[in-house]
């Protein structure tokens, strides 16, 4: 079954080759929107196959596994692969409108449809030094992404985000190496079963924490997490909606991946350190936008303290509090894209997203009021949105296991997600706009107003959609949980039916 | 050999330490090459040091003896050598980029994205 694996990899790779060779003519935007149109329906084949059969694995060129390169997606990786798949596309017409030629001569739909490979390839490899190599494609082009254009903050942003990121890979490729003078192997599946035979446990910790640091630093958790609110305001809204909905989530399904797969050996300490990870995440994030006077600086440290959440559910480690980190990493996506998107709607129409500077858009758009609402009452947490139910999982997790303190540091963070979300309310669509101007949707030309708010209405469906239809997907999350803390179908798909019991002996 | 190498290591890492934490960021980027070399040392050595034993098969055998060095860890050296050398090619470029627009590479001073509080 490797080619429902390899299809959805190899697409974004050919659209963004036929991009580039087009990206002096408009057909250049629009070979990206179809490319992504293929690829989420091959990311949809893939996911439907998984749910009806588990668990599958593709070996590259043949060879068995551990000696090649394995792809593997269980349900996890599969609904990250949909995900991404949607997100591609919302994002690819919507930057239809919001990238100028010259960013498009300079190879921005190439960039983006590396950086979705990119993102594919780590949800869906099963090999270790595989998924460094995914990290790094992910990262050199979100490098590009980031500075293209060249403004003077955007190079300032860069130089942050790029030195900081390569701290993390060269800590990434540090612990790689070690893993494997340890075990001899860098196939997933086959560190699952060699680790616990390692004679020397506590090294075996002490790698665990290089890869918590190194995918920490990517997933922005606190104490790692300066690069993200210092970069993510400049590039174009496009930009900043793909990676704030896709980049830091590798790093947290990386983070899933690692420390339920192959360090679940010293659970007590390790995942001690994420439970407090998670909480400074939390409450360090939300005070920062709290502090924060502009739509996207705050959006940005609410993606640091959203990821607090998940983290936590990672870090609780039972079936009820993954299964909540699962659900909480596919509505984020959707819904922090969603946000950034909007926030690039209220720049095109009432010329800045700084707080100070605009207003009076709930009178003039209130149809984007609307589309501005529902995302931003979901990350809130305010029912019956889809983040309600995230996070409502992952607080009658904490309190199952009786987590008393980051039960309430969750719901504490939730009330001051809510003061930050009608802080923008009350700014940028309640008051009048300070020089008495009328934003209005009119102002767009009517292909803009198309382009960029088709995407922004499907991914609020998708919401309400997850909101108020969410037993299929917290059952699905719950199936992904318990194929995560039980990865026996893992690896058994990946190395064959008898190497557990040849490792039992 | 091996404590040899380790200990390079550590001069190495200890070196970029030095470096990444001045105030200018071009130093920064020579801290992040040094390490980055440290981290290749350090994937080499944990490969283990095989002398005098080269991953080839004898005329006529089918398999190598056992005990030859593991070529494995040599070439996930090569690539993270090759895919480094890209990344710190850009960074290079980012960094000249960044003196001619923001005219500064003191990291104290390059508050374009994230301006100080006005008094």
């Amino acid at each position: 079954m490797g080619w429902l694996l390899t299809i959805p990899l190899v697409l974004p790779f050919l659209t963004a080759v036929a991009a580039f060779l087009t990206r002096e003519s408009p057909s250049g935007r629009w070979i990206s929107v179809f490319g992504n149109v293929l690829f989420l329906g091959a990311a949809i084949l893939l996911f439907s196959h998984v749910y009806e059969k588990g668990v599958v694995a593709g070996q590259m060129g043949n060879w068995p596994a551990p000696f090649g390169i394995t792809l593997v997606a269980d349900y996890l990786s599969a609904v990250m692969v949909v995900i991404t798949a949607i997100t591609a596309l919302a994002v690819s017409v919507y930057a239809l409108s919001d990238i100028n030629t010259r960013k498009e001569y300079l190879g921005y739909h190439a960039l983006f449809n590396i950086l979705i490979g990119g993102v594919t390839g780590a949800f869906i490899t099963g090999d270790l030094f595989n998924l460094y190599v995914w990290f790094e494609v992910m990262l050199i082009s979100s490098f590009g992404l980031l500075v293209l254009g060249g403004s003077k903050a955007q190079i300032d942003g860069g130089v942050k985000y790029v030195t900081l990121n390569l701290v993390s890979t060269i800590l990434f490729l540090c612990g790689v190496g070690l893993l494997y003078g340890m075990t001899g192997t860098l196939n997933l599946a086959d560190l699952a079963v060699t680790i616990p035979t390692v004679e020397n446990q506590g090294l075996v910790t002490v790698v665990a924490m290089m890869f918590m640091v190194a995918f920490g630093v990517k997933a922005a958790v606190f104490p790692l997490f300066f690069w993200l609110p210092a970069s993510y305001h400049t590039p174009a809204f496009s930009v900043s909606a793909v990676f704030a909905g896709l980049l830091t989530k590798v790093g947290v399904y990386a983070l899933i991946r690692m420390f339920t797969l192959v360090f679940d050996q010293d659970i007590g300490f390790t995942h001690t350190v994420l439970l407090w990870v998670a909480a400074f995440t939390m409450v360090t994030g939300v005070l920062g936008a709290a502090a924060q006077n502009d739509m996207r600086k705050i959006l940005s440290f609410h993606i640091v303290s959203q990821i607090g959440y998940m983290i936590m559910g990672l870090a609780i480690y039972t079936p009820l509090a993954i299964a909540g980190a699962v659900f909480y990493l596919v509505h984020h996506i959707v819904v922090k894209a969603n946000l950034f998107l909007i926030a690039g709607v209220a720049e095109r129409i009432a010329g800045s997203t700084d707080l100070g500077k605009i207003g009076g858009m709930y009178k003039t758009a209130p149809f984007l009021g609307i589309l501005f609402l529902i995302p931003a009452f979901s990350l809130a947490g305010f029912p019956p949105l889809s983040g309600f139910w995230a996070k409502y999982v992952l607080v009658a997790a904490a309190l199952e296991n009786e987590g008393w303190v980051i039960a309430g540091v969750a719901l504490l963070v939730g009330l001051l997600t809510i003061y930050s979300m009608t802080k923008i309310w009350a700014e940028a669509f309640w008051k009048a706009h300070p020089e008495g101007q009328d934003p209005t949707l009119d102002t767009l030309e009517p292909s803009a107003r198309r382009y960029l708010l088709l995407p922004i209405g499907g991914l609020a469906v998708l919401t309400l959609i997850i909101g108020f239809f969410p037993q299929p997907f917290v059952s699905f999350a719950e199936t992904a949980a318990a194929q995560l803390l039980d990865p026996t179908p893992y690896i058994t798909t990946v190395l064959g039916d008898g190497v557990l019991t040849e490792a039992a002996q | 050999m091996e404590a040899l190498l380790a200990i390079s290591i550590g001069v190495l890492v200890a070196a970029a330490v030095y470096l990444m934490l001045a105030r200018h960021v071009l130093r920064f980027i020579f801290g992040l090459v040094l390490i980055s070399n440290a981290a290749n040392l350090t994937i080499f050595t944990a490969g283990r040091l095989t002398e005098g034993a080269p991953p080839l098969i004898e005329l006529g055998t089918v398999a190598p003896d056992p005990g030859v060095a593991n070529a494995l860890p040599q070439a996930l050296v090569l690539t993270a050598i090759v895919i480094g050398f890209g990344l710190f090619a850009f960074a290079l470029i980012l960094m000249f980029r960044a003196y001619t627009t923001l005219g500064t590479l003191d990291s104290d001073e390059m508050r374009i994205a994230e301006p100080r509080e006005e008094k």
